[in-house]
């Protein structure tokens, strides 16, 4: 009996998977498979639902039918090294500026077709032909915005904000927070020192590593987006980052203050571009007019807070947003605001490994220790081995009488 | 001999993943980022990395020195228990395991920074925020906290398995509760010790998360090197170097280590 009944579940096992199969077979036969695109984007950097703001993928995929698979980095220099090294392909990205022309350069992106992207057309006239892509052939702009400092009113002195000495200020020490890759955190350091944003000049990148170096001490970590959830729960003071992400900190914590120092501040712009690695390009682009769609745009950039560069957005936003000081500074403001260029390759490569400098300098007092302590570990090692096999030997020897 | 072909999946899949990514690590360990050439340009700017191998090789010792010294009486007692609680004890020291490991460390940083739980609770009795997360003893605080089931594992099962006997005879011959556990429990547990220390050193010594959550800016480790060489810095050459080197250190260190499981103690045992 038992045997038959195991015979029976065999069967009907048997019969079931047949039939998920022929099913499977032919919903796949009868219907299209539905396309996805993979969308590679920052961190934080698109409303996604919550507060009852739009989800733009789930309204892309919606209107569109297209599937957006969405993957997110926390820096240029780690999107670019996924792109580098291969594996993953993406058909959406989202580089800064800077990184939009080294993409360029190495050759690395699709020109886009602006038959599939209409509402390009609607990009506001100063944020077209950038010296990142003069002919507007390969990026469309997503955002604008700019870098500063963010206080924490409750703890910092209003005389001691205005300018980068802030993050150097020794009253603050263990609070401040600082950018985690080598562009900004060298740009910060560059504007204090009063240097061109994109100085090749190998002795003024020395200085500014000796000026970060200097800083550390001082800087309770370095941060990318981790710097939410510290300056919101005033875990830290002081940190410097993008004004559109300090407007989003600003909801969650009140006491959070925003300055664009005097000394000049970087005004950047990141953009939607196409990599070579894009499996379905007429879907990319389809995604990239759909962020530009001006009510998309505004509702969209509403929720993230950074700047918005397209014509007629504004009208989608709640007027409050559209004329936040911090997002759209006045002429004045945005005067002091410099754009990072691409660096030549070696230059590059010389930030990255005196970054690399910066972030391992300095000794801990555990190092001291740690070497001591070490001399003393390898001591006994030695001294027990030692032991042994002189044990050992007399052994053999006892043995062998 | 002719049961050697059921050990040929591993080869294959050792031959696959283990054997060619090694190659490929020293590949890229001995050639030139741009030019692809030849160059121990790589190998010979290791020196100024020194500062951070040691303190990473310093931390993992420490912090495997810790997990013995408070896994080892863990592991005797969970050993002296009955073969029902012992199963049960054994259990409950895995289960921090079951938890995502980064969600863990993540939970020590919540609960140790400046307005963190403990601070919170320490101010409320009046006592300042203190400093206890970002520094080197957060960092082996971590280190212990995470590896210490590997350190009881092993020590659990080789103390279990102990000679009863052995412990009776050396009674019966004179020795006291010290002497019974010098001469008998501790040199043959040393298997244990060994592979213990070795399960707790090796993930230490090369772990970056821990460091980059619960350490300081100046707690860098040597994973956290490599981590950033792959990840942004986009030198893969440099990373192959430095972890082909921290490679090498590690089978120093074990090599050591199993200096101290000779034969001889195999000779104690009947």
């Amino acid at each position: 009996m038992k045997r038959n009944l195991s015979r029976i579940l065999a069967l009907v096992m048997l019969v079931s998977m047949i039939a998920a199969f022929s099913l499977l077979g032919g919903t796949s036969a009868a219907k299209e498979e539905p396309v996805t695109i993979n969308v590679y984007n920052w961190g934080q950097y698109i409303s996604d639902g919550t507060d009852g703001y739009i989800d733009v993928n789930a309204a892309f995929t919606e209107e569109t039918g297209i599937q957006v698979n969405y993957i997110t980095f926390d820096s240029n220099e780690t999107m670019y090294t996924k792109l580098k090294t291969g594996g993953a392909s993406y058909d959406v990205i989202f580089p800064s500026d800077y990184m939009v022309a080294r993409l360029i350069k190495e050759g690395m992106l699709l020109p886009l077709n602006y038959d599939n992207i209409p509402n390009a057309s609607l990009v506001l006239p100063a944020y077209r032909g950038m010296a990142h892509d003069p002919e507007d052939k390969y990026s469309v702009p997503y955002t604008w915005g700019g870098t500063g400092i963010i206080y924490n009113t409750k703890y910092v002195d209003e005389a001691d904000v205005g300018s980068w000495d802030l993050l150097w200020n020794e009253k603050y020490k263990g609070k401040i927070l600082m950018f985690d890759n080598p562009r900004d955190a060298f740009g910060v350091a560059e504007f204090r020192l009063g240097y061109d944003v994109n100085t090749a000049d190998p002795q003024q990148l020395q200085a500014c590593a000796d000026l970060l170096m200097q800083q550390k001490p001082l800087v309770q970590d370095y941060v990318m987006d981790q710097i939410y959830d510290k300056m919101e729960h005033e875990e830290a003071w002081i940190g410097v980052y993008y004004a559109g992400d300090f407007i989003q900190m600003q909801l969650e914590n009140e006491n959070l203050a925003f300055c664009y120092p005097e000394e000049g501040f970087n005004l950047f712009v990141d953009a939607m571009c196409i990599p070579t690695s894009c499996q379905n390009k007429d879907a990319a682009e389809a995604y990239i007019n759909f962020l530009c769609r001006p009510d998309v745009c505004g509702e969209n950039l509403e929720y993230l807070g950074y700047s918005v560069p397209i014509d007629g957005a504004t009208e989608f936003m709640d007027p409050e947003a559209a004329a936040n000081p911090i997002a759209y500074p006045d002429d004045q403001t945005l005067a002091r605001g410099q754009i990072y260029l691409n660096l030549p390759a070696e230059t590059s490569q010389l930030m990255d490994s005196l970054w690399l400098k910066v972030k391992t300098s300095g000794t801990s007092k555990t190092l001291i220790i740690g070497i001591i302590g070490l001399v003393v570990v390898i001591a006994v090692c030695a001294f027990f081995i030692i032991r042994k096999n002189k044990k050992k030997a007399k052994r053999k020897s006892l043995y062998t009488k | 001999m002719k049961r050697q072909f059921l050990s040929g999946p591993y080869l294959v899949w050792m031959f696959l993943f283990t054997l060619i990514p090694l190659a490929i690590v020293v590949y890229y360990a001995f050639t030139d980022s741009v030019t692809g050439s030849f160059t121990l340009s790589n190998m010979a700017s290791m020196g100024s990395y020194l500062p951070i191998f040691l303190r990473s090789v310093w931390l993992a010792v420490v912090s495997a020195l810790i997990c013995l010294v408070v896994g080892y009486p863990v592991a005797w007692c969970i050993a002296q228990t009955k073969p029902m609680t012992q199963r049960f004890l054994y259990m409950l020291v895995m289960l921090p395991m079951c938890i995502s490991f980064l969600l863990r460390t993540l939970a020590w940083v919540s609960l140790l920074e400046d307005t963190g739980i403990i601070n919170r609770l320490l101010g409320q009795i009046g006592i300042g925020p203190l400093r206890l997360v970002r520094n080197d003893g957060a960092v082996i605080l971590g280190m212990v906290y995470n590896y210490l089931p590997y350190m009881i594992m092993p020590l659990y099962t080789v103390i279990m398995k102990i000679d009863h006997r052995l412990v009776d005879a050396a009674q019966d011959l004179g020795c006291d509760g010290g002497q019974v556990f010098l001469r008998v429990t501790l040199p043959l547990s040393v298997p244990g010790i060994v592979s213990g220390v070795t399960m707790v050193f090796v993930p230490a010594v090369s772990t970056f998360y821990i460091s980059q959550k619960m350490g300081g800016t100046t707690s860098t480790m040597i994973g956290d090197v490599i981590e950033s060489q792959f990840k942004t810095a986009y030198n893969p050459n440099l990373g192959a170097a430095l972890s082909l080197v921290l490679m090498v250190l590690v089978l120093v260190c074990v090599a050591v280590m199993n200096h101290f499981t000779g034969e001889d103690e195999s000779v104690v045992t009947i």
